[in-house]
């Protein structure tokens, strides 16, 4: 189980997916309660503004066993992306890629004159990636 | 058969009397007397034969026919082109490009029309018979076409209202007819040349780029929803740069044209639609690939563009600005012939404006490519509907300069306020046009050569689209304002050049000699085209408002987005 998320930066969502659909609230809930940690990070990081990666935050809940990972663009938009503990074959180079996609396809939807910053993406194109990436990792 | 299935009594063929139609024809050919009960027999599919001879004299003249005769009644129409159904039972017209003539609405969009109408052009045979010529099917012949025209019911069923229905399958029709398949996302050759008119008609050069926010207004005026124009952009511009090339906006506007068909989109790209498929067809015949080489030219300039866009502030535009804004200077003068592959990217960063630098003189001058360009697509569509609807019309200029009295005063008074606002933004006029202030000059001699068939001095579409940009003006300065927060100065001005807004998109644009030549011979029709124009110009000037206000937003965004980051790194030292 894993969930991806695309926040706009002030902080509501601009997508939202989860691979298995139950438990989608906990998922959100962690997510809320994430982005007070990826904001923390981005004010203290603030000398070093250049970093635009985000290391992952680690275990947030060590009971539930979710491991967090945080993501922020130079224009503040956050990606946050919960994937289970258990799937211990997740290396960081793995994280750190499939962040660079997600990146990459949030861009090519900005590039789209018919989208608006900060609407809700609906983009197929998006959403096919989205999908394939989290199929990897369950 | 016309008799036979009704249609004669009814007066058109809608799908209970075409489908009957289509049966009474296969009985016929298949040696069945023409009844009723014929229909009743296991028929083989009707087969369709064409007259080539016929089809070629009509390929020269489906650009006046492009909506030209669009409003001739289905009836006619089709009692025409049935009336040789009585005769030759052998030669049967496809009717399905007949029926769609009829079926759009009473007041389709204008720019429905067009596809529209352009498919009608596909149906060339369709506008001939206006004199009842012959209506022979344009296809060439084939057995194959039989399977398909038995394809046209099945498929016909599937589209949820009659025009689209006539229309999808006419589109098969043609479609099948060039390719022997029913391939509906293949573009045959005429929509290839309307395409690439279009194309032209929003950027002469056809080896550059169209801008996302031109595309944008171009297709947003299809009325097709804001989400499938996304799609259909997401499906269409494949390297994803926020430009369009020539190969990418033939391919959105086949699918446009084919939504508004009733067409589904695609999940991807059909194989036909790819730029690379696109390019090696269409532009073969128009230069020679060249277009390849002119792709890494703009295609980095544009994707650092966007890329600043979205991700940081562009130091790097403000100096591509003034750049840019040369050329763009030049192209005022010239008419925008030169290539605007630099222009296009300006309306893009203006768009985003995350020019932080952005003096206001620059963005001021910025701005006024922008507007052109914005005007330059509105009017594209306008000028591609009137050409649709008849002739160019000669400009109602002289018309202006009488009819209203005090344009002459207005005159003044815009030129006294531009000039305060603009004096030293704005290059000197061009000689060719009077001293007006350049905001509305450089603007018109755009249009003049813009239009090629309006080969006199401006029109009024060019003084609406003087007034558009005066629109556009209005807010772009506003936005440095309130970076700035110097939105004293900015208020001023607006409400100077708003109240000239109105007056200017009434005003002839033209000096005072010309027109007296041509007023007298051209008086009545003038003013009722300058009524249609001035209409149609505020249309596009509400949308035109409508989309400020979106850009309006997003400035509003970015700029909070901005002020959040500034005291983010403001608050570093107190941590």
């Amino acid at each position: 189980p894993s969930q991806c998320d695309l926040f706009c930066p002030q902080n509501y969502p601009l997508y939202i997916r989860s691979v298995p659909t139950e438990n989608e609230l906990k998922f959100h809930y962690t997510v809320h309660t994430s982005l007070d940690v990826v904001d923390e990070k981005i004010s203290a990081m603030g000398k070093a503004l250049v970093d635009q990666r985000e290391l992952y935050l680690g275990l947030l809940y060590p009971t539930e066993d979710y491991k967090v990972y945080g993501y922020v663009t130079n224009s503040k938009v956050k990606f946050v992306m919960v994937v289970d503990s258990s799937n211990t074959a997740l290396r960081d180079n793995e994280i750190r890629s499939m962040f660079r996609k997600l990146h990459n396809s949030y861009t090519d939807i900005m590039c789209n004159p018919f989208y608006n910053p900060g609407d809700r993406i609906h983009s197929r194109a998006f959403d096919t990636m989205v999908n394939s990436m989290m199929m990897q990792v369950c | 058969i016309t008799e036979v299935c009704g249609a004669k009594r009814v007066g058109y063929f809608g799908p209970a009397q075409f489908y009957i139609a289509l049966k009474l024809i296969a009985a016929a050919q298949s040696g069945f007397p023409v009844r009723i009960e014929s229909i009743r027999n296991e028929l083989p599919l009707p087969r369709f034969m064409a007259l080539k001879n016929d089809t070629e004299v009509r390929y020269g003249t489906p650009a006046e026919s492009h909506g030209v005769k669009f409003q001739v009644p289905h009836a006619t129409l089709e009692k025409n082109s049935y009336k040789r159904t009585d005769e030759g039972d052998k030669q049967e017209p496809k009717s399905p490009p007949m029926s769609p003539i009829c079926s759009p609405p009473a007041s389709p969009s204008t720019y429905q029309r067009i596809p529209l109408s352009y498919g009608y052009g596909k149906a060339r045979s369709g506008l001939e018979q206006q004199h009842g010529a012959p209506y022979e099917v344009r296809h060439s012949t084939h057995q194959q076409d039989g399977p398909s025209s038995g394809n046209y019911g099945a498929k016909s069923a599937l589209t949820c209202s009659t025009p689209n229905r006539s229309l999808s399958v006419e589109r098969e029709q043609q479609d099948s007819s060039t390719q022997y398949s029913d391939d509906p996302w293949r573009i045959t050759e005429e929509q290839r040349d309307y395409y690439i008119n279009q194309f032209r008609s929003l950027q002469p050069d056809l080896n550059a780029f169209i801008s996302g926010s031109v595309a944008k207004n171009f297709f947003t005026k299809s009325k097709l929803p804001i989400p499938e124009l996304s799609h259909i952009w997401e499906l269409s511009d494949v390297d994803c740069d926020g430009a369009l090339t020539l190969p990418e906006f033939c391919a959105a506007f086949h699918l446009v044209v084919a939504r508004k068909n009733g067409y589904q989109l695609p999940e991807t790209l059909p194989e036909t639609l790819l730029p690379e498929y696109l390019q090696a067809a269409c532009l073969k015949p128009l230069h020679d690939c060249a277009l390849f080489d002119s792709y890494p030219e703009p295609l980095p300039s544009s994707q650092t563009r966007d890329f600043s866009r979205t991700e940081k502030s562009s130091a790097e535009e403000v100096p591509d600005n003034s750049a840019l804004l040369q050329d763009g200077k030049k192209d005022d003068k010239q008419a925008l012939k030169v290539s605007t592959t630099p222009l296009k990217t300006i309306p893009k960063e203006f768009q985003h404006l995350t020019v932080k630098a952005g003096k206001e003189k620059k963005n001021a001058m910025c701005y006024l490519h922008k507007p052109k360009l914005v005007s330059y697509s509105s009017t594209s569509i306008e000028d591609a509907m009137k050409k649709g609807e008849e002739p160019p019309t000669p400009p109602p200029r002289p018309q202006k300069s009488h009819s209203r009295a005090s344009s002459l005063d207005l005159n003044k008074i815009f030129q006294q306020n531009t000039q305060a606002v603009r004096s030293g933004w704005l290059p000197p006029p061009p000689p060719a046009l009077p001293p007006r202030p350049s905001v509305s000059q450089t603007e018109q001699s755009s249009e003049v050569e813009l239009r090629p068939q309006m080969n006199r001095p401006p029109s009024q579409a060019e003084e609406n689209s003087s007034a558009k940009k005066e629109v556009v003006l209005v807010q772009p300065p506003s936005k440095p304002a309130r970076r700035k927060l110097r939105t004293e100065a900015q208020g001023l001005e607006t409400p100077e050049l708003s109240p000239t807004i109105n007056v200017t998109s009434s005003l002839p644009a033209v000096k005072p000699h010309l027109p007296v030549q041509k007023q007298s011979s051209k008086q009545k029709r003038a003013i009722q085209t300058a009524i249609r124009k001035n209409k149609e110009a505020n249309a596009v000037l509400a949308r035109l408002n409508s989309e400020l206000q979106q850009q309006l937003k997003e400035v509003h965004k970015e700029r909070i987005a901005l002020e959040t980051q500034l005291e983010q790194l403001r608050p570093v030292t107190v941590l």
